[in-house]
């Protein structure tokens, strides 16, 4: 089907006013377009930018070895302004990077207590807990800590009394007009029980997806299979592309050269056309199949997708494609290619990496709470654990480090670093991806040391990353001993220690046997692997007998977030995959409409009721049972107990401050 | 660093040797270093095995017979272009060094010997240099595969004074042996010899190659 698509755009010129394109929508009829057609959507639909704000690629570039943003003081009026001060001031010129440094792990000079209701300095409590207020707020005490909450919003008084709740939930979306929406409910009125079965049945849509991930067939060299493999190609819900602006292939998700050459010509003469007029294409529909171009410097990255997500959502995808390829390159090293030979063949340079590319890709199709959220997820730990942890990081510091993290199985569990500089959870997500989606490092057994580029840091250089997993399910018996690889992938703790020194790996080896030391002494290790091995809480175990099924809350100044296990309600990809796809449109839905914050969606179906929720402190994403067993006021009131459940618990489920030197 | 070696060292019996010996593995991509090292450190195979990401850092250690035992700290490379301004700091203290080659592939033997030159050029002066043409499982099954004969490979390997094994990670023929070699033919002697002569390595006994104008700074003349 895709290339049928492809087929329309090139033969219907996308600058076709849309209201003369609905015949294009009953052209794109294939396996699933019956089942996944949206009526709502303007079939050809463009969006443009305006002449010249094509950014040149080194704009946005951050200078090297960015400096701090400047220290939050918190009677300042930022620091009232409910955070949009911890935000780093370059944030701005890089429009399309959704995430923000971890500003959070940047503010050095947060001093937590242990306990959230203990009494703390009110200075510090009004810059890392705004939350700590509302906590008081709550319980109708100190008025005086509430300041900076008023000032930002007027939604606490509607969590304060269930009488109040309704007001929460007013604002009830009707959903279902949305594509995604679409995708994720097709038989609504279909019967059945609907006692815990939060989404429809749909099998076709069930069955691309359990075959997505599936390699394409080799075609023979006869040729006889070709149709049999395009079909292939063309059944996959979601497709990646990136080319040069020379119209060269440098990566694609499915396909090899000879699938995918007629698709990356197309593209590239879509996407010159509209360059050649200083109008920049940005994204266009076809039928269910949303295309969305990104064009960087020399690279024009290309997402398809037929899971109804945002053109945000997408192109902090593509932007996340890009800054692997810059992690593997450089910015100026890329530049310089490029300028040497606007035809170069950008896949010899970047050989072996196509596998985090794919790793990052999938991600995205599986569904990614962290890309989507564009935050980091942490290991639950107790606050008093995780202080040790990070002073004994801090303790064993070897001078060339930069940054040191302890992390388990894609979860953060420490982090130290210098004072002036925070990290970026773009950085992160390409360091987690290589390391816990992609098999290689992983497979090695060994440890390893890695030079990369982390781009929301510097663009320009590279740092050295060792890295060893630990074993910390037998790390008692022989610590000196170099551990081998765990099996289970939500099991592994990995020590990554990045250091721009190249020559820096035995130094930090030796750092790495003191942590391990350590750690060990101070039980430390074993309280990670107690962590690890009791997984993700379940929304009972937070909060006994309440109506979620899932949720995920974001702390915005954190730039972190906190999730339950994705058992016993969605534990297959599948199941999963359709959680995600909710949490996208509630996500679209939250961030499209600019409006004061805080700002609540209601979403209701026969199938599932759900909940999104926005303020200056955090964003919510909540999904309950249907309608027929759960009312309104109480996921509003699950809402609100869960809210107070993270305040309490902020300093175990995130990294408040973390260790700097 | 270069070898250290001990005579019943800390928990051993007097009466043994252990030394220990830098080892790097070089050569083009996907000839199937990592799958070398993963056969000699772990008894494994996979069939499937994705790029090298930088560099690994394993150890192995083998006994050469009752009373001796070597240890390698062994540098697994990225073969990958891009890698190669990396490399010395990898061979730079090396004692020995395996330049893999894919015997179905004619290009990753050239590969081998640009590696081979370089490492006589700027490595240890006294660096211990085996050939390893991989993939010898794919031409048992199919010896229409090979792109390099046997002889050729070996008469070079000859000319430039290297050790020569044809190897099959998969199947670990002439894995153990190959590694067994390097282990024989490194100056083991030393360590019975003088303490004094202990760290950096003064060795007179082993010449294995012809004078060259190498001539190293003391610590590393990497030309990065």
């Amino acid at each position: 089907m895709a290339d049928r698509i492809m087929e329309t755009a090139a033969a219907a010129p996308p600058n076709e006013h849309p209201s003369e394109s609905p015949r294009q929508d009953n052209e794109v009829e294939g396996i699933s377009a019956a089942d996944f057609k949206s009526e709502s959507v303007p079939p050809v639909e463009r969006t443009t930018s305006a002449p010249g704000s094509e950014l040149p690629s080194r704009e946005g570039t951050p200078p090297p070895l960015p400096p701090r943003p400047k220290t939050i003081h918190p009677k300042s009026p930022e620091a009232q302004a409910g955070f949009s001060s911890l935000r780093v001031p370059g944030g701005s010129s890089r429009p399309s990077l959704q995430a923000q440094a971890t500003t959070a792990l940047s503010v050095g000079d947060i001093h937590t207590q242990s306990g959230a209701h203990a009494p703390r300095p009110s200075s510090s409590r009004q810059v890392s807990f705004a939350g700590f207020g509302f906590m008081r707020k709550h319980r109708g005490s100190d008025a005086g800590d509430s300041i900076s909450i008023r000032s930002t919003g007027s939604y606490a008084p509607t969590l304060e009394t269930g009488g109040e709740v309704e007001s929460i939930v007013g604002d009830v979306l009707a959903g279902a007009d949305n594509p995604a929406w679409k995708l994720l409910t097709p038989h609504l009125d279909g019967a059945g029980n609907f006692a815990e079965t939060l989404f429809p049945e749909d099998s076709a849509f069930e069955y691309a997806f359990m075959t997505e991930f599936d390699e394409l067939d080799a075609i023979d060299p006869d040729g006889s299979n070709e149709e049999l493999v395009m079909n292939q190609f063309k059944s996959k819900l979601k497709h990646f592309l990136i080319l040069s602006s020379a119209g060269k292939p440098i990566w694609s998700r499915h396909g090899d050269d000879r699938q995918i050459t007629n698709y990356i010509g197309v593209v590239s003469t879509i996407i010159s056309f509209y360059q050649g007029a200083k109008d920049v294409l940005k994204g266009f529909t076809a039928g269910d199949v949303r295309f969305v171009v990104m064009s960087k410097g020399p690279l024009n990255l290309v997402a398809i997708s037929r899971f109804g997500e945002s053109d945000t959502q997408l192109r902090v995808q593509l932007e996340s494609l890009y800054m692997q390829i810059l992690s593997t390159l450089t910015l100026p090293n890329m530049e310089r290619m490029f300028k040497a030979r606007a035809s170069t063949d950008l896949r010899r340079p970047l050989r072996g990496t196509e596998t985090l590319l794919s790793a990052l890709a999938d991600g995205f199709t599986r569904g990614s709470p962290s890309t989507l959220l564009s935050a980091l997820e942490c290991l639950r730990i107790r606050k008093t654990h995780r202080t040790t942890i990070n002073n004994t990081l801090l303790k064993v510091k070897s001078p060339n480090l930069l940054y040191g993290l302890i992390v388990a199985g894609g979860r953060l569990v420490s982090v130290v670093r210098p004072k002036k500089h925070s990290l970026h959870p773009g950085d992160l997500q390409l360091i987690f991806n290589m390391l816990f989606e992609a098999g290689s490092v992983k497979a090695g057994g060994g440890e390893n040391w890695i030079p990369l580029c982390l781009p929301g840091f510097n663009n320009t250089g590279y740092l050295y990353m060792y890295v060893s997993f630990l074993n910390v399910n037998n790390v008692n018996e022989e610590v000196t001993e170099r551990p081998s690889t765990s099996g289970g992938s939500d099991e592994e703790v990995a020590i990554l220690l990045i250091s721009p020194n190249k020559e820096g790996f035995f130094e930090l080896r030796q750092m790495r046997d003191d942590l391990v030391e350590q750690l060990s002494k101070n039980a430390s290790l074993n309280i990670i692997r107690d962590a690890v091995n009791l997984g993700r809480l379940s929304c009972t175990d937070i909060i006994p007998g309440t109506v979620l099924r899932h949720f995920l809350y974001k702390s915005r100044a954190n730039v972190q977030f906190f999730m339950p296990s994705f058992d016993p309600y969605f534990n297959t990809p599948i199941a999963r995959r359709r959680l995600l796809t909710l949490y996208n449109h509630l996500h679209t839905t939250l961030h499209t409409r600019p409006s004061p914050t805080p700002k609540i969606h209601h979403v209701s179906t026969p199938h599932h009721m759900a909940l999104a929720w926005s303020t200056p402190l955090f964003e919510l994403y909540a999904v309950a049972p249907s309608p027929a067993t759960t009312s309104r006021a109480a996921l509003a009131a699950a809402a609100n107990a869960l809210v107070g459940w993270v305040r309490k618990n902020e300093e175990r489920v995130f990294i408040i401050g973390g260790g700097v030197f | 660093m270069a070898a250290r070696m001990q005579q019943g060292g800390p928990g051993r019996p007097t009466g043994t040797r252990f030394a220990q010996f830098k080892l790097v593995l070089l050569g083009e991509s996907a000839v199937g270093k990592s799958s070398l090292v993963l056969r000699f450190v772990k008894d494994q195979f996979d069939d499937y095995r994705e790029s090298t990401i930088g560099a690994a850092f394993l150890t192995q250690t083998i006994a050469l017979d009752a009373s001796t035992t070597v240890k390698f700290e062994i540098w697994d490379t990225a073969g990958q272009e891009r890698y190669k301004s990396l490399a010395p700091m990898y061979y730079r203290n090396a004692n020995c060094a395996v330049v893999v080659y894919d015997i179905t592939q004619a290009s990753s033997l050239d590969k081998a010997k640009a590696w081979v030159k370089e490492l006589q050029r700027q490595a240890n002066e006294n660096i211990i240099i085996a050939l390893a043409g991989n993939k010898l499982d794919l031409v048992t099954s199919d010896p229409s595969k090979r792109a390099i004969p046997t002889a050729e490979a070996e008469q070079y390997a000859r000319e430039a004074n290297l050790l020569f094994f044809e190897t099959s990670a998969k199947t670990a023929e002439n894995v153990r042996e190959l590694f067994t070699a390097i282990a024989q033919k490194l100056p083991l002697d030393q360590a019975s010899g003088p303490r004094g002569l202990g760290a950096r390595g003064v060795r007179q006994g082993v010449d294995l190659r012809p004078e060259t104008s190498a001539s190293q700074g003391a610590m590393g003349g990497c030309n990065c």
